[in-house]
């Protein structure tokens, strides 16, 4: 249809170059003929104010230089001369050429024309010019793109019409429409002007309006909105963003309510009420606030933008703090044990009341080290965004519980074992765009970071939906390896724990980002000198779950107190399941191994005198601790098992830096040091160990 | 029911394009050729805007804007007007005569549309 | 080998491993403190004994005795740990020394120290600093930053084959 329209453009202006010419020749003869003069006017005016319209810039522009010469005409500001005639006629051939169009590029004489209008031009310059580009139209405004930045403001618009507003056929009601478009708005609408009945001319408006507007349009976009009336009608506009308080968030069906009920009260003051609103407002949010800051202690959710006050405390400060809280922990147990052994209940009271405050205390304090891991998870988009483009391929990262704390410590200390495993999903796990679609997987990848609170623990999950990981390979190199045996047996989950042995890895190529074996257990190191754990599960073809579980807190250890020997030593609390009785009996029913029947199940168990190379003091009966380690269950045989024991971790210094199963010490409230265990390394040099035995004793 | 339009104009392409655009904008469009033409159509229906153009033999556009205020169906309908950047004088003369507003030559439909719904919704 | 880096009068604290007597620059010695009960950290030689808890602080205690190839030290009522300041790196470490008996703090001019024998002590010569004269007796003064460094003390012992119990 454009193009038939184009035709349309063109058959018709023809027709009006046709009597352009005819009318020239005419006005040739009878130059005052003001008939004449206007009809040529016109003629030129509606082939330049078309031609624009139908895309032929060139005729536009070409024919306003003789327009204005025309205009001056008719206005008897110029006379007709033979010049000028001649001209014209040079012209309306010149136009006549433009319309032939080839292509894009019209018919154009280009040393014609520009003598055509410097002639013109030259004829003008006379007087001045009357064509002032007007800015303020509305057609141009509606082409032009005006840049509205996305900061929000807040105007107060007041609007009070001409009186004989509707005899132009404007319905205001409509701008005020067209205000609300832009953003949130709330108004009220005053009559106060309108005269008394005898008075009153229908017809004429009397109604003003003020308007409360939350917008990302800007002040002239606000004015465009008036543009027909502004000349007829009292129009203010005010910027009120610095009036309202910062971060509120206003409720505006409340607000209009509050207007409209107040509206005929008040004709100027619709500020104050906008103020009283905001006034009020604040004092019930706080109130509210208040309320469920008290009802929920235990999540906390910061906002990084938080006007309520926060300090700056220096690390060790803080360090010092927790420090002495861990003190005060450790002695007040000392404190419970004498008052329980001198049997003054007097003291027994008092001790149980400074363990609450105690706890309490160390709760707090631990708190103040507590963060967001949120900040972690958003600088992992920027990396998955840069690894991608290096990688070519293509991955999402999306991510939940970003309000999730953990130790500030944890936090700094998972941000490389966390790139490398992001790194690692999107190197090895997540496929090229082709191989994805070629799998029926859209090309997109996707790699999901969560973290979650599960009792003392932190649950951190990187799920991507690549090719998973390959059984067969990863067995096949552990074998090459020599970290397991041929006939070794090894559940899913153990195999995949594979993948952080020192040296391990079943990637083909080896990229500048990974692929050197070296990631993975350096990976596991660092999770484990967190007192954590890692677990991986995989489906092959659909992507890979790897799961890190963190302790909240470094600081503090929730762990079993037990006895070997003359030594105490204490075992993570979180692992640990059950504690039962080992017999001699028991061993000798097991026949060499170190496994015991429990309900049926079998458990293998680790002798920890023998590990340890105890020999003194054995006792008759001894007891096994029994943990699950990496989905399996694994015991610990120790002579004494005490109970639970809370208490403020050490770490045991330079020196024992290589010792592997012990992670650390700690006070007693005799004052002695208990050793605490790392369980889930005794266990896997346990492994290891019988693997190494096994395959030897094949040879 | 689709608001109706009139428009104005001596050059039938012009015409054209402006019916064409407003019809696929969903509103329905009558055209006139001239001040007289559009005299005599008006009353035909009920019209919610008329766009005219000021530059037309017979009877000029602010003419035409004048008549039509007298009659009292007119009193209140919302007339725009097609003017040039060069006739600034014109809107101001327009909106005397009692013009609702302005569309400048050239515009593109878009721009045709976007001041219509401004005006008539 | 050292040679005989002292240059100033300085105060050693001295004490004895069997026979022998050795001496301490005393700015490097925090503390005496009596034998308390150490812990001992699995997996590791036998000359560390282990930790023990300085009032909150776990501090590491070495067997001067083991560690300079002697008897183990016995337990008597003479038996103490000092507790030196070592310098490793750029940081400096606590540390327990075990030793038989304490004895005096003694000042001796850079004169009267001469520079440690190549042969003739079981010691290895770094960690000498000199031997210091004093009456008819000789001191063995120690470079204890040499004697504690981490080298020296991080080993692990293996863990032997593992026997399954008959």
């Amino acid at each position: 249809m454009i193009d038939s329209l184009q035709q349309a453009f063109i058959e018709e202006t023809r027709e009006l170059l046709g009597e352009l010419e005819i009318t020239l020749l005419a006005v040739e003869d009878a130059p005052t003929d003001s008939e004449l003069i206007a009809k040529l006017f016109r003629a030129l005016h509606t082939i330049k104010g078309s031609s624009a319209m139908f895309g032929f810039d060139d005729i536009a522009l070409f024919t306003h230089d003789i327009e204005t010469a025309y205009d001056l005409i008719r206005n008897g500001k110029l006379g007709v001369t033979k010049q000028i005639i001649d001209l014209t006629l040079l012209a309306r051939d010149e136009i006549s050429n433009m319309l032939v169009k080839t292509g894009n590029h019209t018919q154009i004489n280009e040393e014609n024309t520009k003598k055509i209008i410097e002639s013109f031009r030259e004829i003008v310059s006379g007087f001045n010019k009357t064509g002032k580009k007007q800015t303020g139209d509305v057609a141009e405004q509606q082409g032009s793109v005006k840049k509205s930045n996305e900061k929000l403001h807040y105007f107060h618009i007041r609007f009070v019409p001409g009186r004989d507003l509707f005899l132009t056929g404007t319905n205001p009601l409509m701008l005020i429409e067209e205000l609300r478009e832009m953003g949130n708005l709330v108004l009220s609408a005053h009559f106060d002007k309108t005269p008394d009945f005898a008075n009153l001319n229908p017809e004429e408006c009397y109604c003003y309006w003020n308007v409360f507007l939350k917008t990302t349009k800007s002040l002239d976009d606000l004015q465009d909105v008036f543009i027909f009336v502004a000349d007829s009608s009292e129009l203010t506009f005010e910027n009120i963003s610095n009036e309202i308080p910062k971060d509120f968030e206003i409720d505006f069906a409340k607000l209009q309510n509050l207007i409209s009920q107040n509206a005929q009260n008040y004709t100027n003051d619709f500020r104050a009420v906008l103020k009283q609103y905001f006034t009020v407002e604040k004092q019930e949010k706080i109130t509210e606030v208040n309320t469920t800051l008290k009802q929920t202690q235990t999540s906390n959710v910061h906002s990084e933008a938080d006007s309520v006050s926060s300090i700056r405390v220096s690390s060790e400060k803080l360090d010092e703090l927790v420090n002495l809280v861990g003190e005060l922990v450790t002695i007040q147990a000392t404190l419970s044990q004498v008052a329980l052994s001198n049997n003054n209940n007097d003291m027994i009271s008092i001790a149980e009341e400074v363990e609450r405050i105690t706890w309490s205390l160390r709760d707090s304090a631990l708190n103040i080290r507590m963060l967001p891991i949120g900040s972690t998870f958003s600088k992992f988009k920027r990396l998955v965004r840069d690894l991608s483009n290096e990688l070519g391929k293509e991955v999402e990262l999306s991510t939940d519980g970003a309000a999730t704390e953990l130790d500030k410590t944890v936090i700094e200390k998972l941000n490389d074992p966390l790139i490398h495993i992001i790194r690692n999903s999107i190197d090895h796990g997540v496929e090229s765009p082709e191989e994805r679609m070629k799998a029926g997987k859209p090309s997109i990848g996707k790699v999901h970071l969560s973290a979650s609170q599960s009792g003392g623990n932190v649950l951190i999950k990187i799920i991507d939906d690549g090719a998973g990981l390959n059984k067969e390979a990863i067995r096949e190199k552990a074998i090459k390896s020599g970290i397991i045996a041929e006939n070794a047996e090894l559940t899913d989950s153990e195999l995949y724990t594979l993948i952080f042995a020192p040296g391990f890895s079943t990637a083909k190529k080896v990229t500048s980002v990974s692929g050197r074996g070296v990631g993975m257990d350096v990976v596991r190191r660092a999770i484990e000198g967190l007192r954590g754990s890692v677990q991986v599960s995989s489906e092959l073809g659909k992507g890979t779950v790897i799961t890190l579980k963190l302790p909240l807190t470094l600081a503090i250890i929730d762990g079993l107190l037990v006895k070997i020997g003359s030594d105490h030593y204490v075992l993570p609390l979180s692992s640990i399941e059950e504690c039962i009785e080992l017999t001699q009996d028991d061993v000798k029913k097991a026949h060499g191994r170190h496994v015991v029947n429990v309900r049926g199940g079998i458990i293998p168990y680790i002798n920890l005198r023998e590990r340890f190379k105890i020999t003194e003091n054995k006792p008759k009966i001894e007891q096994i601790v029994i943990a699950a380690i990496n989905n399996h269950h694994v015991g610990f045989v120790v002579d004494q098992v005490f109970g639970q024991h809370q208490t403020v971790l050490k770490s045991l210094g330079k020196y024992y830096e290589k010792v592997e199963g012990i992670s650390g010490a700690t006070i007693l409230g005799d004052g002695t040091v208990a050793l605490i265990l790392d369980i889930n390394k005794l266990t896997e040099n346990e492994e290891l160990e019988e693997t190494k035995l096994a395959s030897n004793s094949i040879k | 029911m689709p608001k109706t339009i009139m428009t104005v104009d001596d050059s039938a392409s012009v015409r054209q394009m402006v019916a064409y655009t407003l019809k696929e904008a969903g509103y329905s469009v009558v055209e006139a050729c001239d001040g007289v033409d559009a005299l005599s159509k008006i009353d035909g229906d009920n019209f919610s805007l008329i766009i005219t153009d000021l530059n037309m033999p017979k009877m000029d556009g602010i003419t035409l804007i004048k008549e039509l205020r007298v009659k009292p169906k007119i009193k209140f309908t919302p007339i725009l007007m097609l003017t040039t950047e060069s006739q600034n004088e014109k809107k101001m003369e327009g909106k005397t005569a009692g013009a609702t507003g302005w569309i400048v030559k050239p515009f593109k439909p878009e721009q045709l549309v976007a001041v219509v719904k401004k005006v008539i919704g | 080998m050292s040679n005989s880096m002292v240059n100033e009068t300085k105060q050693y604290l001295t004490f004895k491993l069997s026979d022998e007597i050795f001496g301490v620059d005393v700015a490097q010695v925090r503390e005496i403190l009596d034998y308390v009960k150490i812990t001992k950290v699995p997996q590791t030689p036998d000359f560390m004994c282990g930790v023990i808890n300085l009032r909150g602080s776990v501090v590491t205690v070495v067997d001067m005795n083991l560690k300079f190839g002697m008897k183990r030290t016995e337990r008597t009522v003479n038996t103490c740990i000092v507790v030196v300041e070592v310098k490793i790196g750029d940081e400096t470490a606590v540390l327990g020394a075990l030793v038989d008996s304490v004895q005096e703090v003694f000042e001796i001019e850079p004169q009267n120290i001469e520079p440690a024998p190549r042969i003739g002590t079981k010691l290895n010569t770094e960690f000498i600093k000199g031997m210091g004269k004093r009456d008819e007796n000789f001191i063995i003064i120690l470079d204890i930053d040499k004697v504690f460094s981490t080298e020296e003390l991080e080993l692990v012992t293996e863990s032997s084959n593992y026997k399954p119990e008959q």
